[in-house]
């Protein structure tokens, strides 16, 4: 029972590091209809970030996501401004195949320059630490990274739902020509909502290096996991994405735990494939 | 009109094949050299466009998942060769036999899925295949297929003292691919599948079963792009489940025919003329430059072509031609 309730917890939290991830992905698929694939290598490039300001300046990572979540703003608003904005319209293919493309540049730009050895902060603020809650260990990095990502998950939800910014970007989701009648700036919330993408990651992978080693194909994975929860929550949807996460957080650790861990993703993604094709638009889809 | 067009074109498409058969005739074009291999990529990657084309050029359904049929190709030669010491020719026929029936069988739900979550169910299908294959030590885990020294030709489809033989196998490859996508394309099969693509709700309408039109393109398609699995396996002399069953894999077949041309006959044959040489030479002369530079340059490439021409080579020509005709006076317009 102990270990069980341990698997929950570690699946739960690994689960809201992925809503995180993933409500980036989301808010771009969801208002733009464009499938970002760079933006697992957006997280890596936060984690990179996040790992050298600790090891060359010794900015804990409880400080450094907030230059990631910054940094990783202009660098998905620049995104747009000199790669989307340019190949978004009609079909969904062009700018799939730009963010590829700009996913293979990242990943082999940080693979030449930082050679593809994982690398690890050592002596962080978190690092190492645990809290023990009855029998059940948890790690206060990982729990401070869980938390800290459900509260941003939160305020993006806020953002979109009670704002006026927010209700200029659910306007320019639902139709952005009306939108755009009404008086809104779309072209300019496409940028903003790209560099919000870019900054959620940044923050995840700001955090995230407190307990995770960064090497050029971390974001590969994350970012696949992050097109499933989207897909699997309804595109759009941040309460979709915080469920799914949560539901592919515990499938993975149950499955790893439980099955072997060489199927854990194995898990994850039948999971995902039974669940569209009963609900073929995800789980809150309409 | 139309059938003088159609002569033209097969008038041009065999002047093609003929010239490319006659290369290795004149010395010093083709011999053990590195020409000799970007030439067979080239051809090889064209015909692996060409088969994804079938079911997402003309058909209209973008599959992430041809690194799945292509693996399966790929394993049924190498597991014919090193597992049960055959020659190759009867994996190429059961790999792609299995790959065309794993099509099948994949394809039907996933075909009810609209736009993007086809895509993203595509994505998974290579990640679980990707993941079974390395822990399946039937097929050899992660560690793959070797492949044991064997005589050259074509009984074992194996060359190592010249190319040329390879050369010729990646021709033949390219010629029955091209033919058959030529042959669907002024056939039946292809309108229906133009039909599906530009309205699937039409089409019906007209009594065109669009699921069965699929179907039967996805089965195609992976049979195809299996043979080019099992000649990759053949000239590697190696296979492991990162080679063949990757995204990055998939993305190859994408990427060629949406850069030469979607749904165009010499799409993906343009695409691969400009992605694989660029590919090849950039890897073997920028890796004083330290590992990757290659995909750091192809990466750009990309970004770039689709900023600038996002509907690939053939809508240069086609915008080139436009502006021809729009020109008007010429005499020669719109022939």
């Amino acid at each position: 029972m102990d270990i069980f309730a341990q698997v929950i917890i570690d699946g739960l939290l690994t689960g809201m590091l992925y809503a995180l991830v993933a409500a980036g992905l989301s808010l771009i698929w969801g208002v733009m209809d464009v499938i970002h694939f760079a933006h697992g290598e957006f997280l890596m490039v936060a984690m990179y970030l996040s790992f050298w300001l600790g090891f060359l300046a010794g900015v804990d990572p409880v400080v450094s996501w907030i230059a990631s979540g910054v940094f990783l703003f202009i660098i998905g608003a620049l995104t747009y401004r000199l790669v989307i904005s340019h190949c978004i319209g009609k079909s969904a293919m062009p700018p799939l195949l730009a963010t590829f493309g700009l996913s293979l540049f990242l990943k082999n730009l940080c693979m030449n320059r930082f050679s593809p050895n994982f690398r690890l902060l050592q002596d962080t603020l978190l690092g190492g630490k645990t809290v023990m809650i009855g029998s059940v260990v948890i790690g206060l990095p990982q729990l401070v990274t869980g938390v800290f990502s459900l509260i941003m998950l939160l305020a993006l939800y806020y953002l979109i739902k009670k704002t006026r910014l927010g209700w200029a970007i659910q306007a320019t989701a639902m139709d952005r020509e009306a939108a755009e009648l009404m008086g809104i700036h779309t072209d300019r919330i496409y940028l903003l909502v790209f560099g919000m993408g870019g900054a959620c990651v940044g923050i995840a992978g700001g955090l995230m290096t407190s307990y995770l080693a960064v090497h050029p194909e971390v974001g590969s994975l994350f970012g696949l996991i992050a097109f499933l929860i989207v897909a699997l929550g309804g595109f759009g949807s941040i309460p979709g994405a915080l469920v799914a996460a949560l539901i592919i957080g515990l499938v993975e650790a149950l499955a790893g735990f439980y099955i072997a861990p060489v199927f854990k993703y194995v898990a994850v993604f039948m999971l995902y494939l039974v669940v569209v094709m009963v609900r073929p638009k995800g789980l809150f889809g309409w | 009109m139309k059938t003088t067009r159609f002569q033209q074109r097969d008038l041009v498409w065999g002047a093609l094949v003929v010239m490319l058969a006659a290369l290795p005739l004149i010395p010093g074009v083709i011999g053990n050299s590195f020409r000799a291999h970007v030439m067979i990529m080239v051809l090889l990657y064209a015909s692996m466009a060409q088969s994804w084309n079938i079911v997402s050029g003309y058909a209209g359904q973008t599959s992430f998942g041809h690194s799945v049929f292509f693996g399966i190709g790929a394993y049924g030669a190498g597991m014919a060769v090193v597992t049960y010491g055959l020659t190759p020719w009867p994996g190429f026929l059961a790999g792609a036999l299995l790959a065309a029936v794993v099509a099948v069988l994949i394809s039907w739900p996933c075909f009810r899925l609209s736009g993007h979550y086809f895509a993203i169910a595509t994505f998974a299908i290579v990640e679980i295949f990707n993941r079974l294959f390395m822990v399946w030590d039937w097929v050899g885990g992660a560690l793959g297929l070797d492949y044991p020294i064997l005589p050259d030709g074509w009984v074992n489809f194996v060359w190592s003292q010249t190319k040329v033989g390879f050369y010729y196998g990646a021709l033949a490859l390219f010629v029955l691919i091209f033919g058959i996508v030529r042959w669907i394309e002024t056939h039946r099969l292809g309108y229906y599948l133009r039909a599906v693509r530009e309205g699937q709700e039409t089409a019906e309408s007209l009594g065109v079963n669009s699921t069965a039109v699929k179907l039967s393109a996805m089965a195609f398609s992976a049979f195809l792009a299996a043979l080019c699995g099992g000649f990759f396996v053949q000239y590697n002399y190696r296979v492991d489940p990162p080679m063949v069953m990757s995204l990055e894999m998939s993305m190859k077949f994408v990427l060629i025919t949406i850069l030469g041309g979607l749904g165009n006959f010499w799409g993906p044959l343009l695409g691969a003329m400009i992605l694989i040489p660029l590919q090849e030479y950039t890897r073997a002369y920028l890796t004083v430059l330290g590992s990757g530079v290659d995909l750091v340059i192809f990466g750009l490439i990309i970004v770039l072509m689709m900023v600038k021409q996002p509907r690939g080579i053939m809508g240069i020509v086609t915008d080139f031609r436009a502006r021809r005709r729009r020109a008007g006076a010429l005499p020669d317009a719109g022939a």
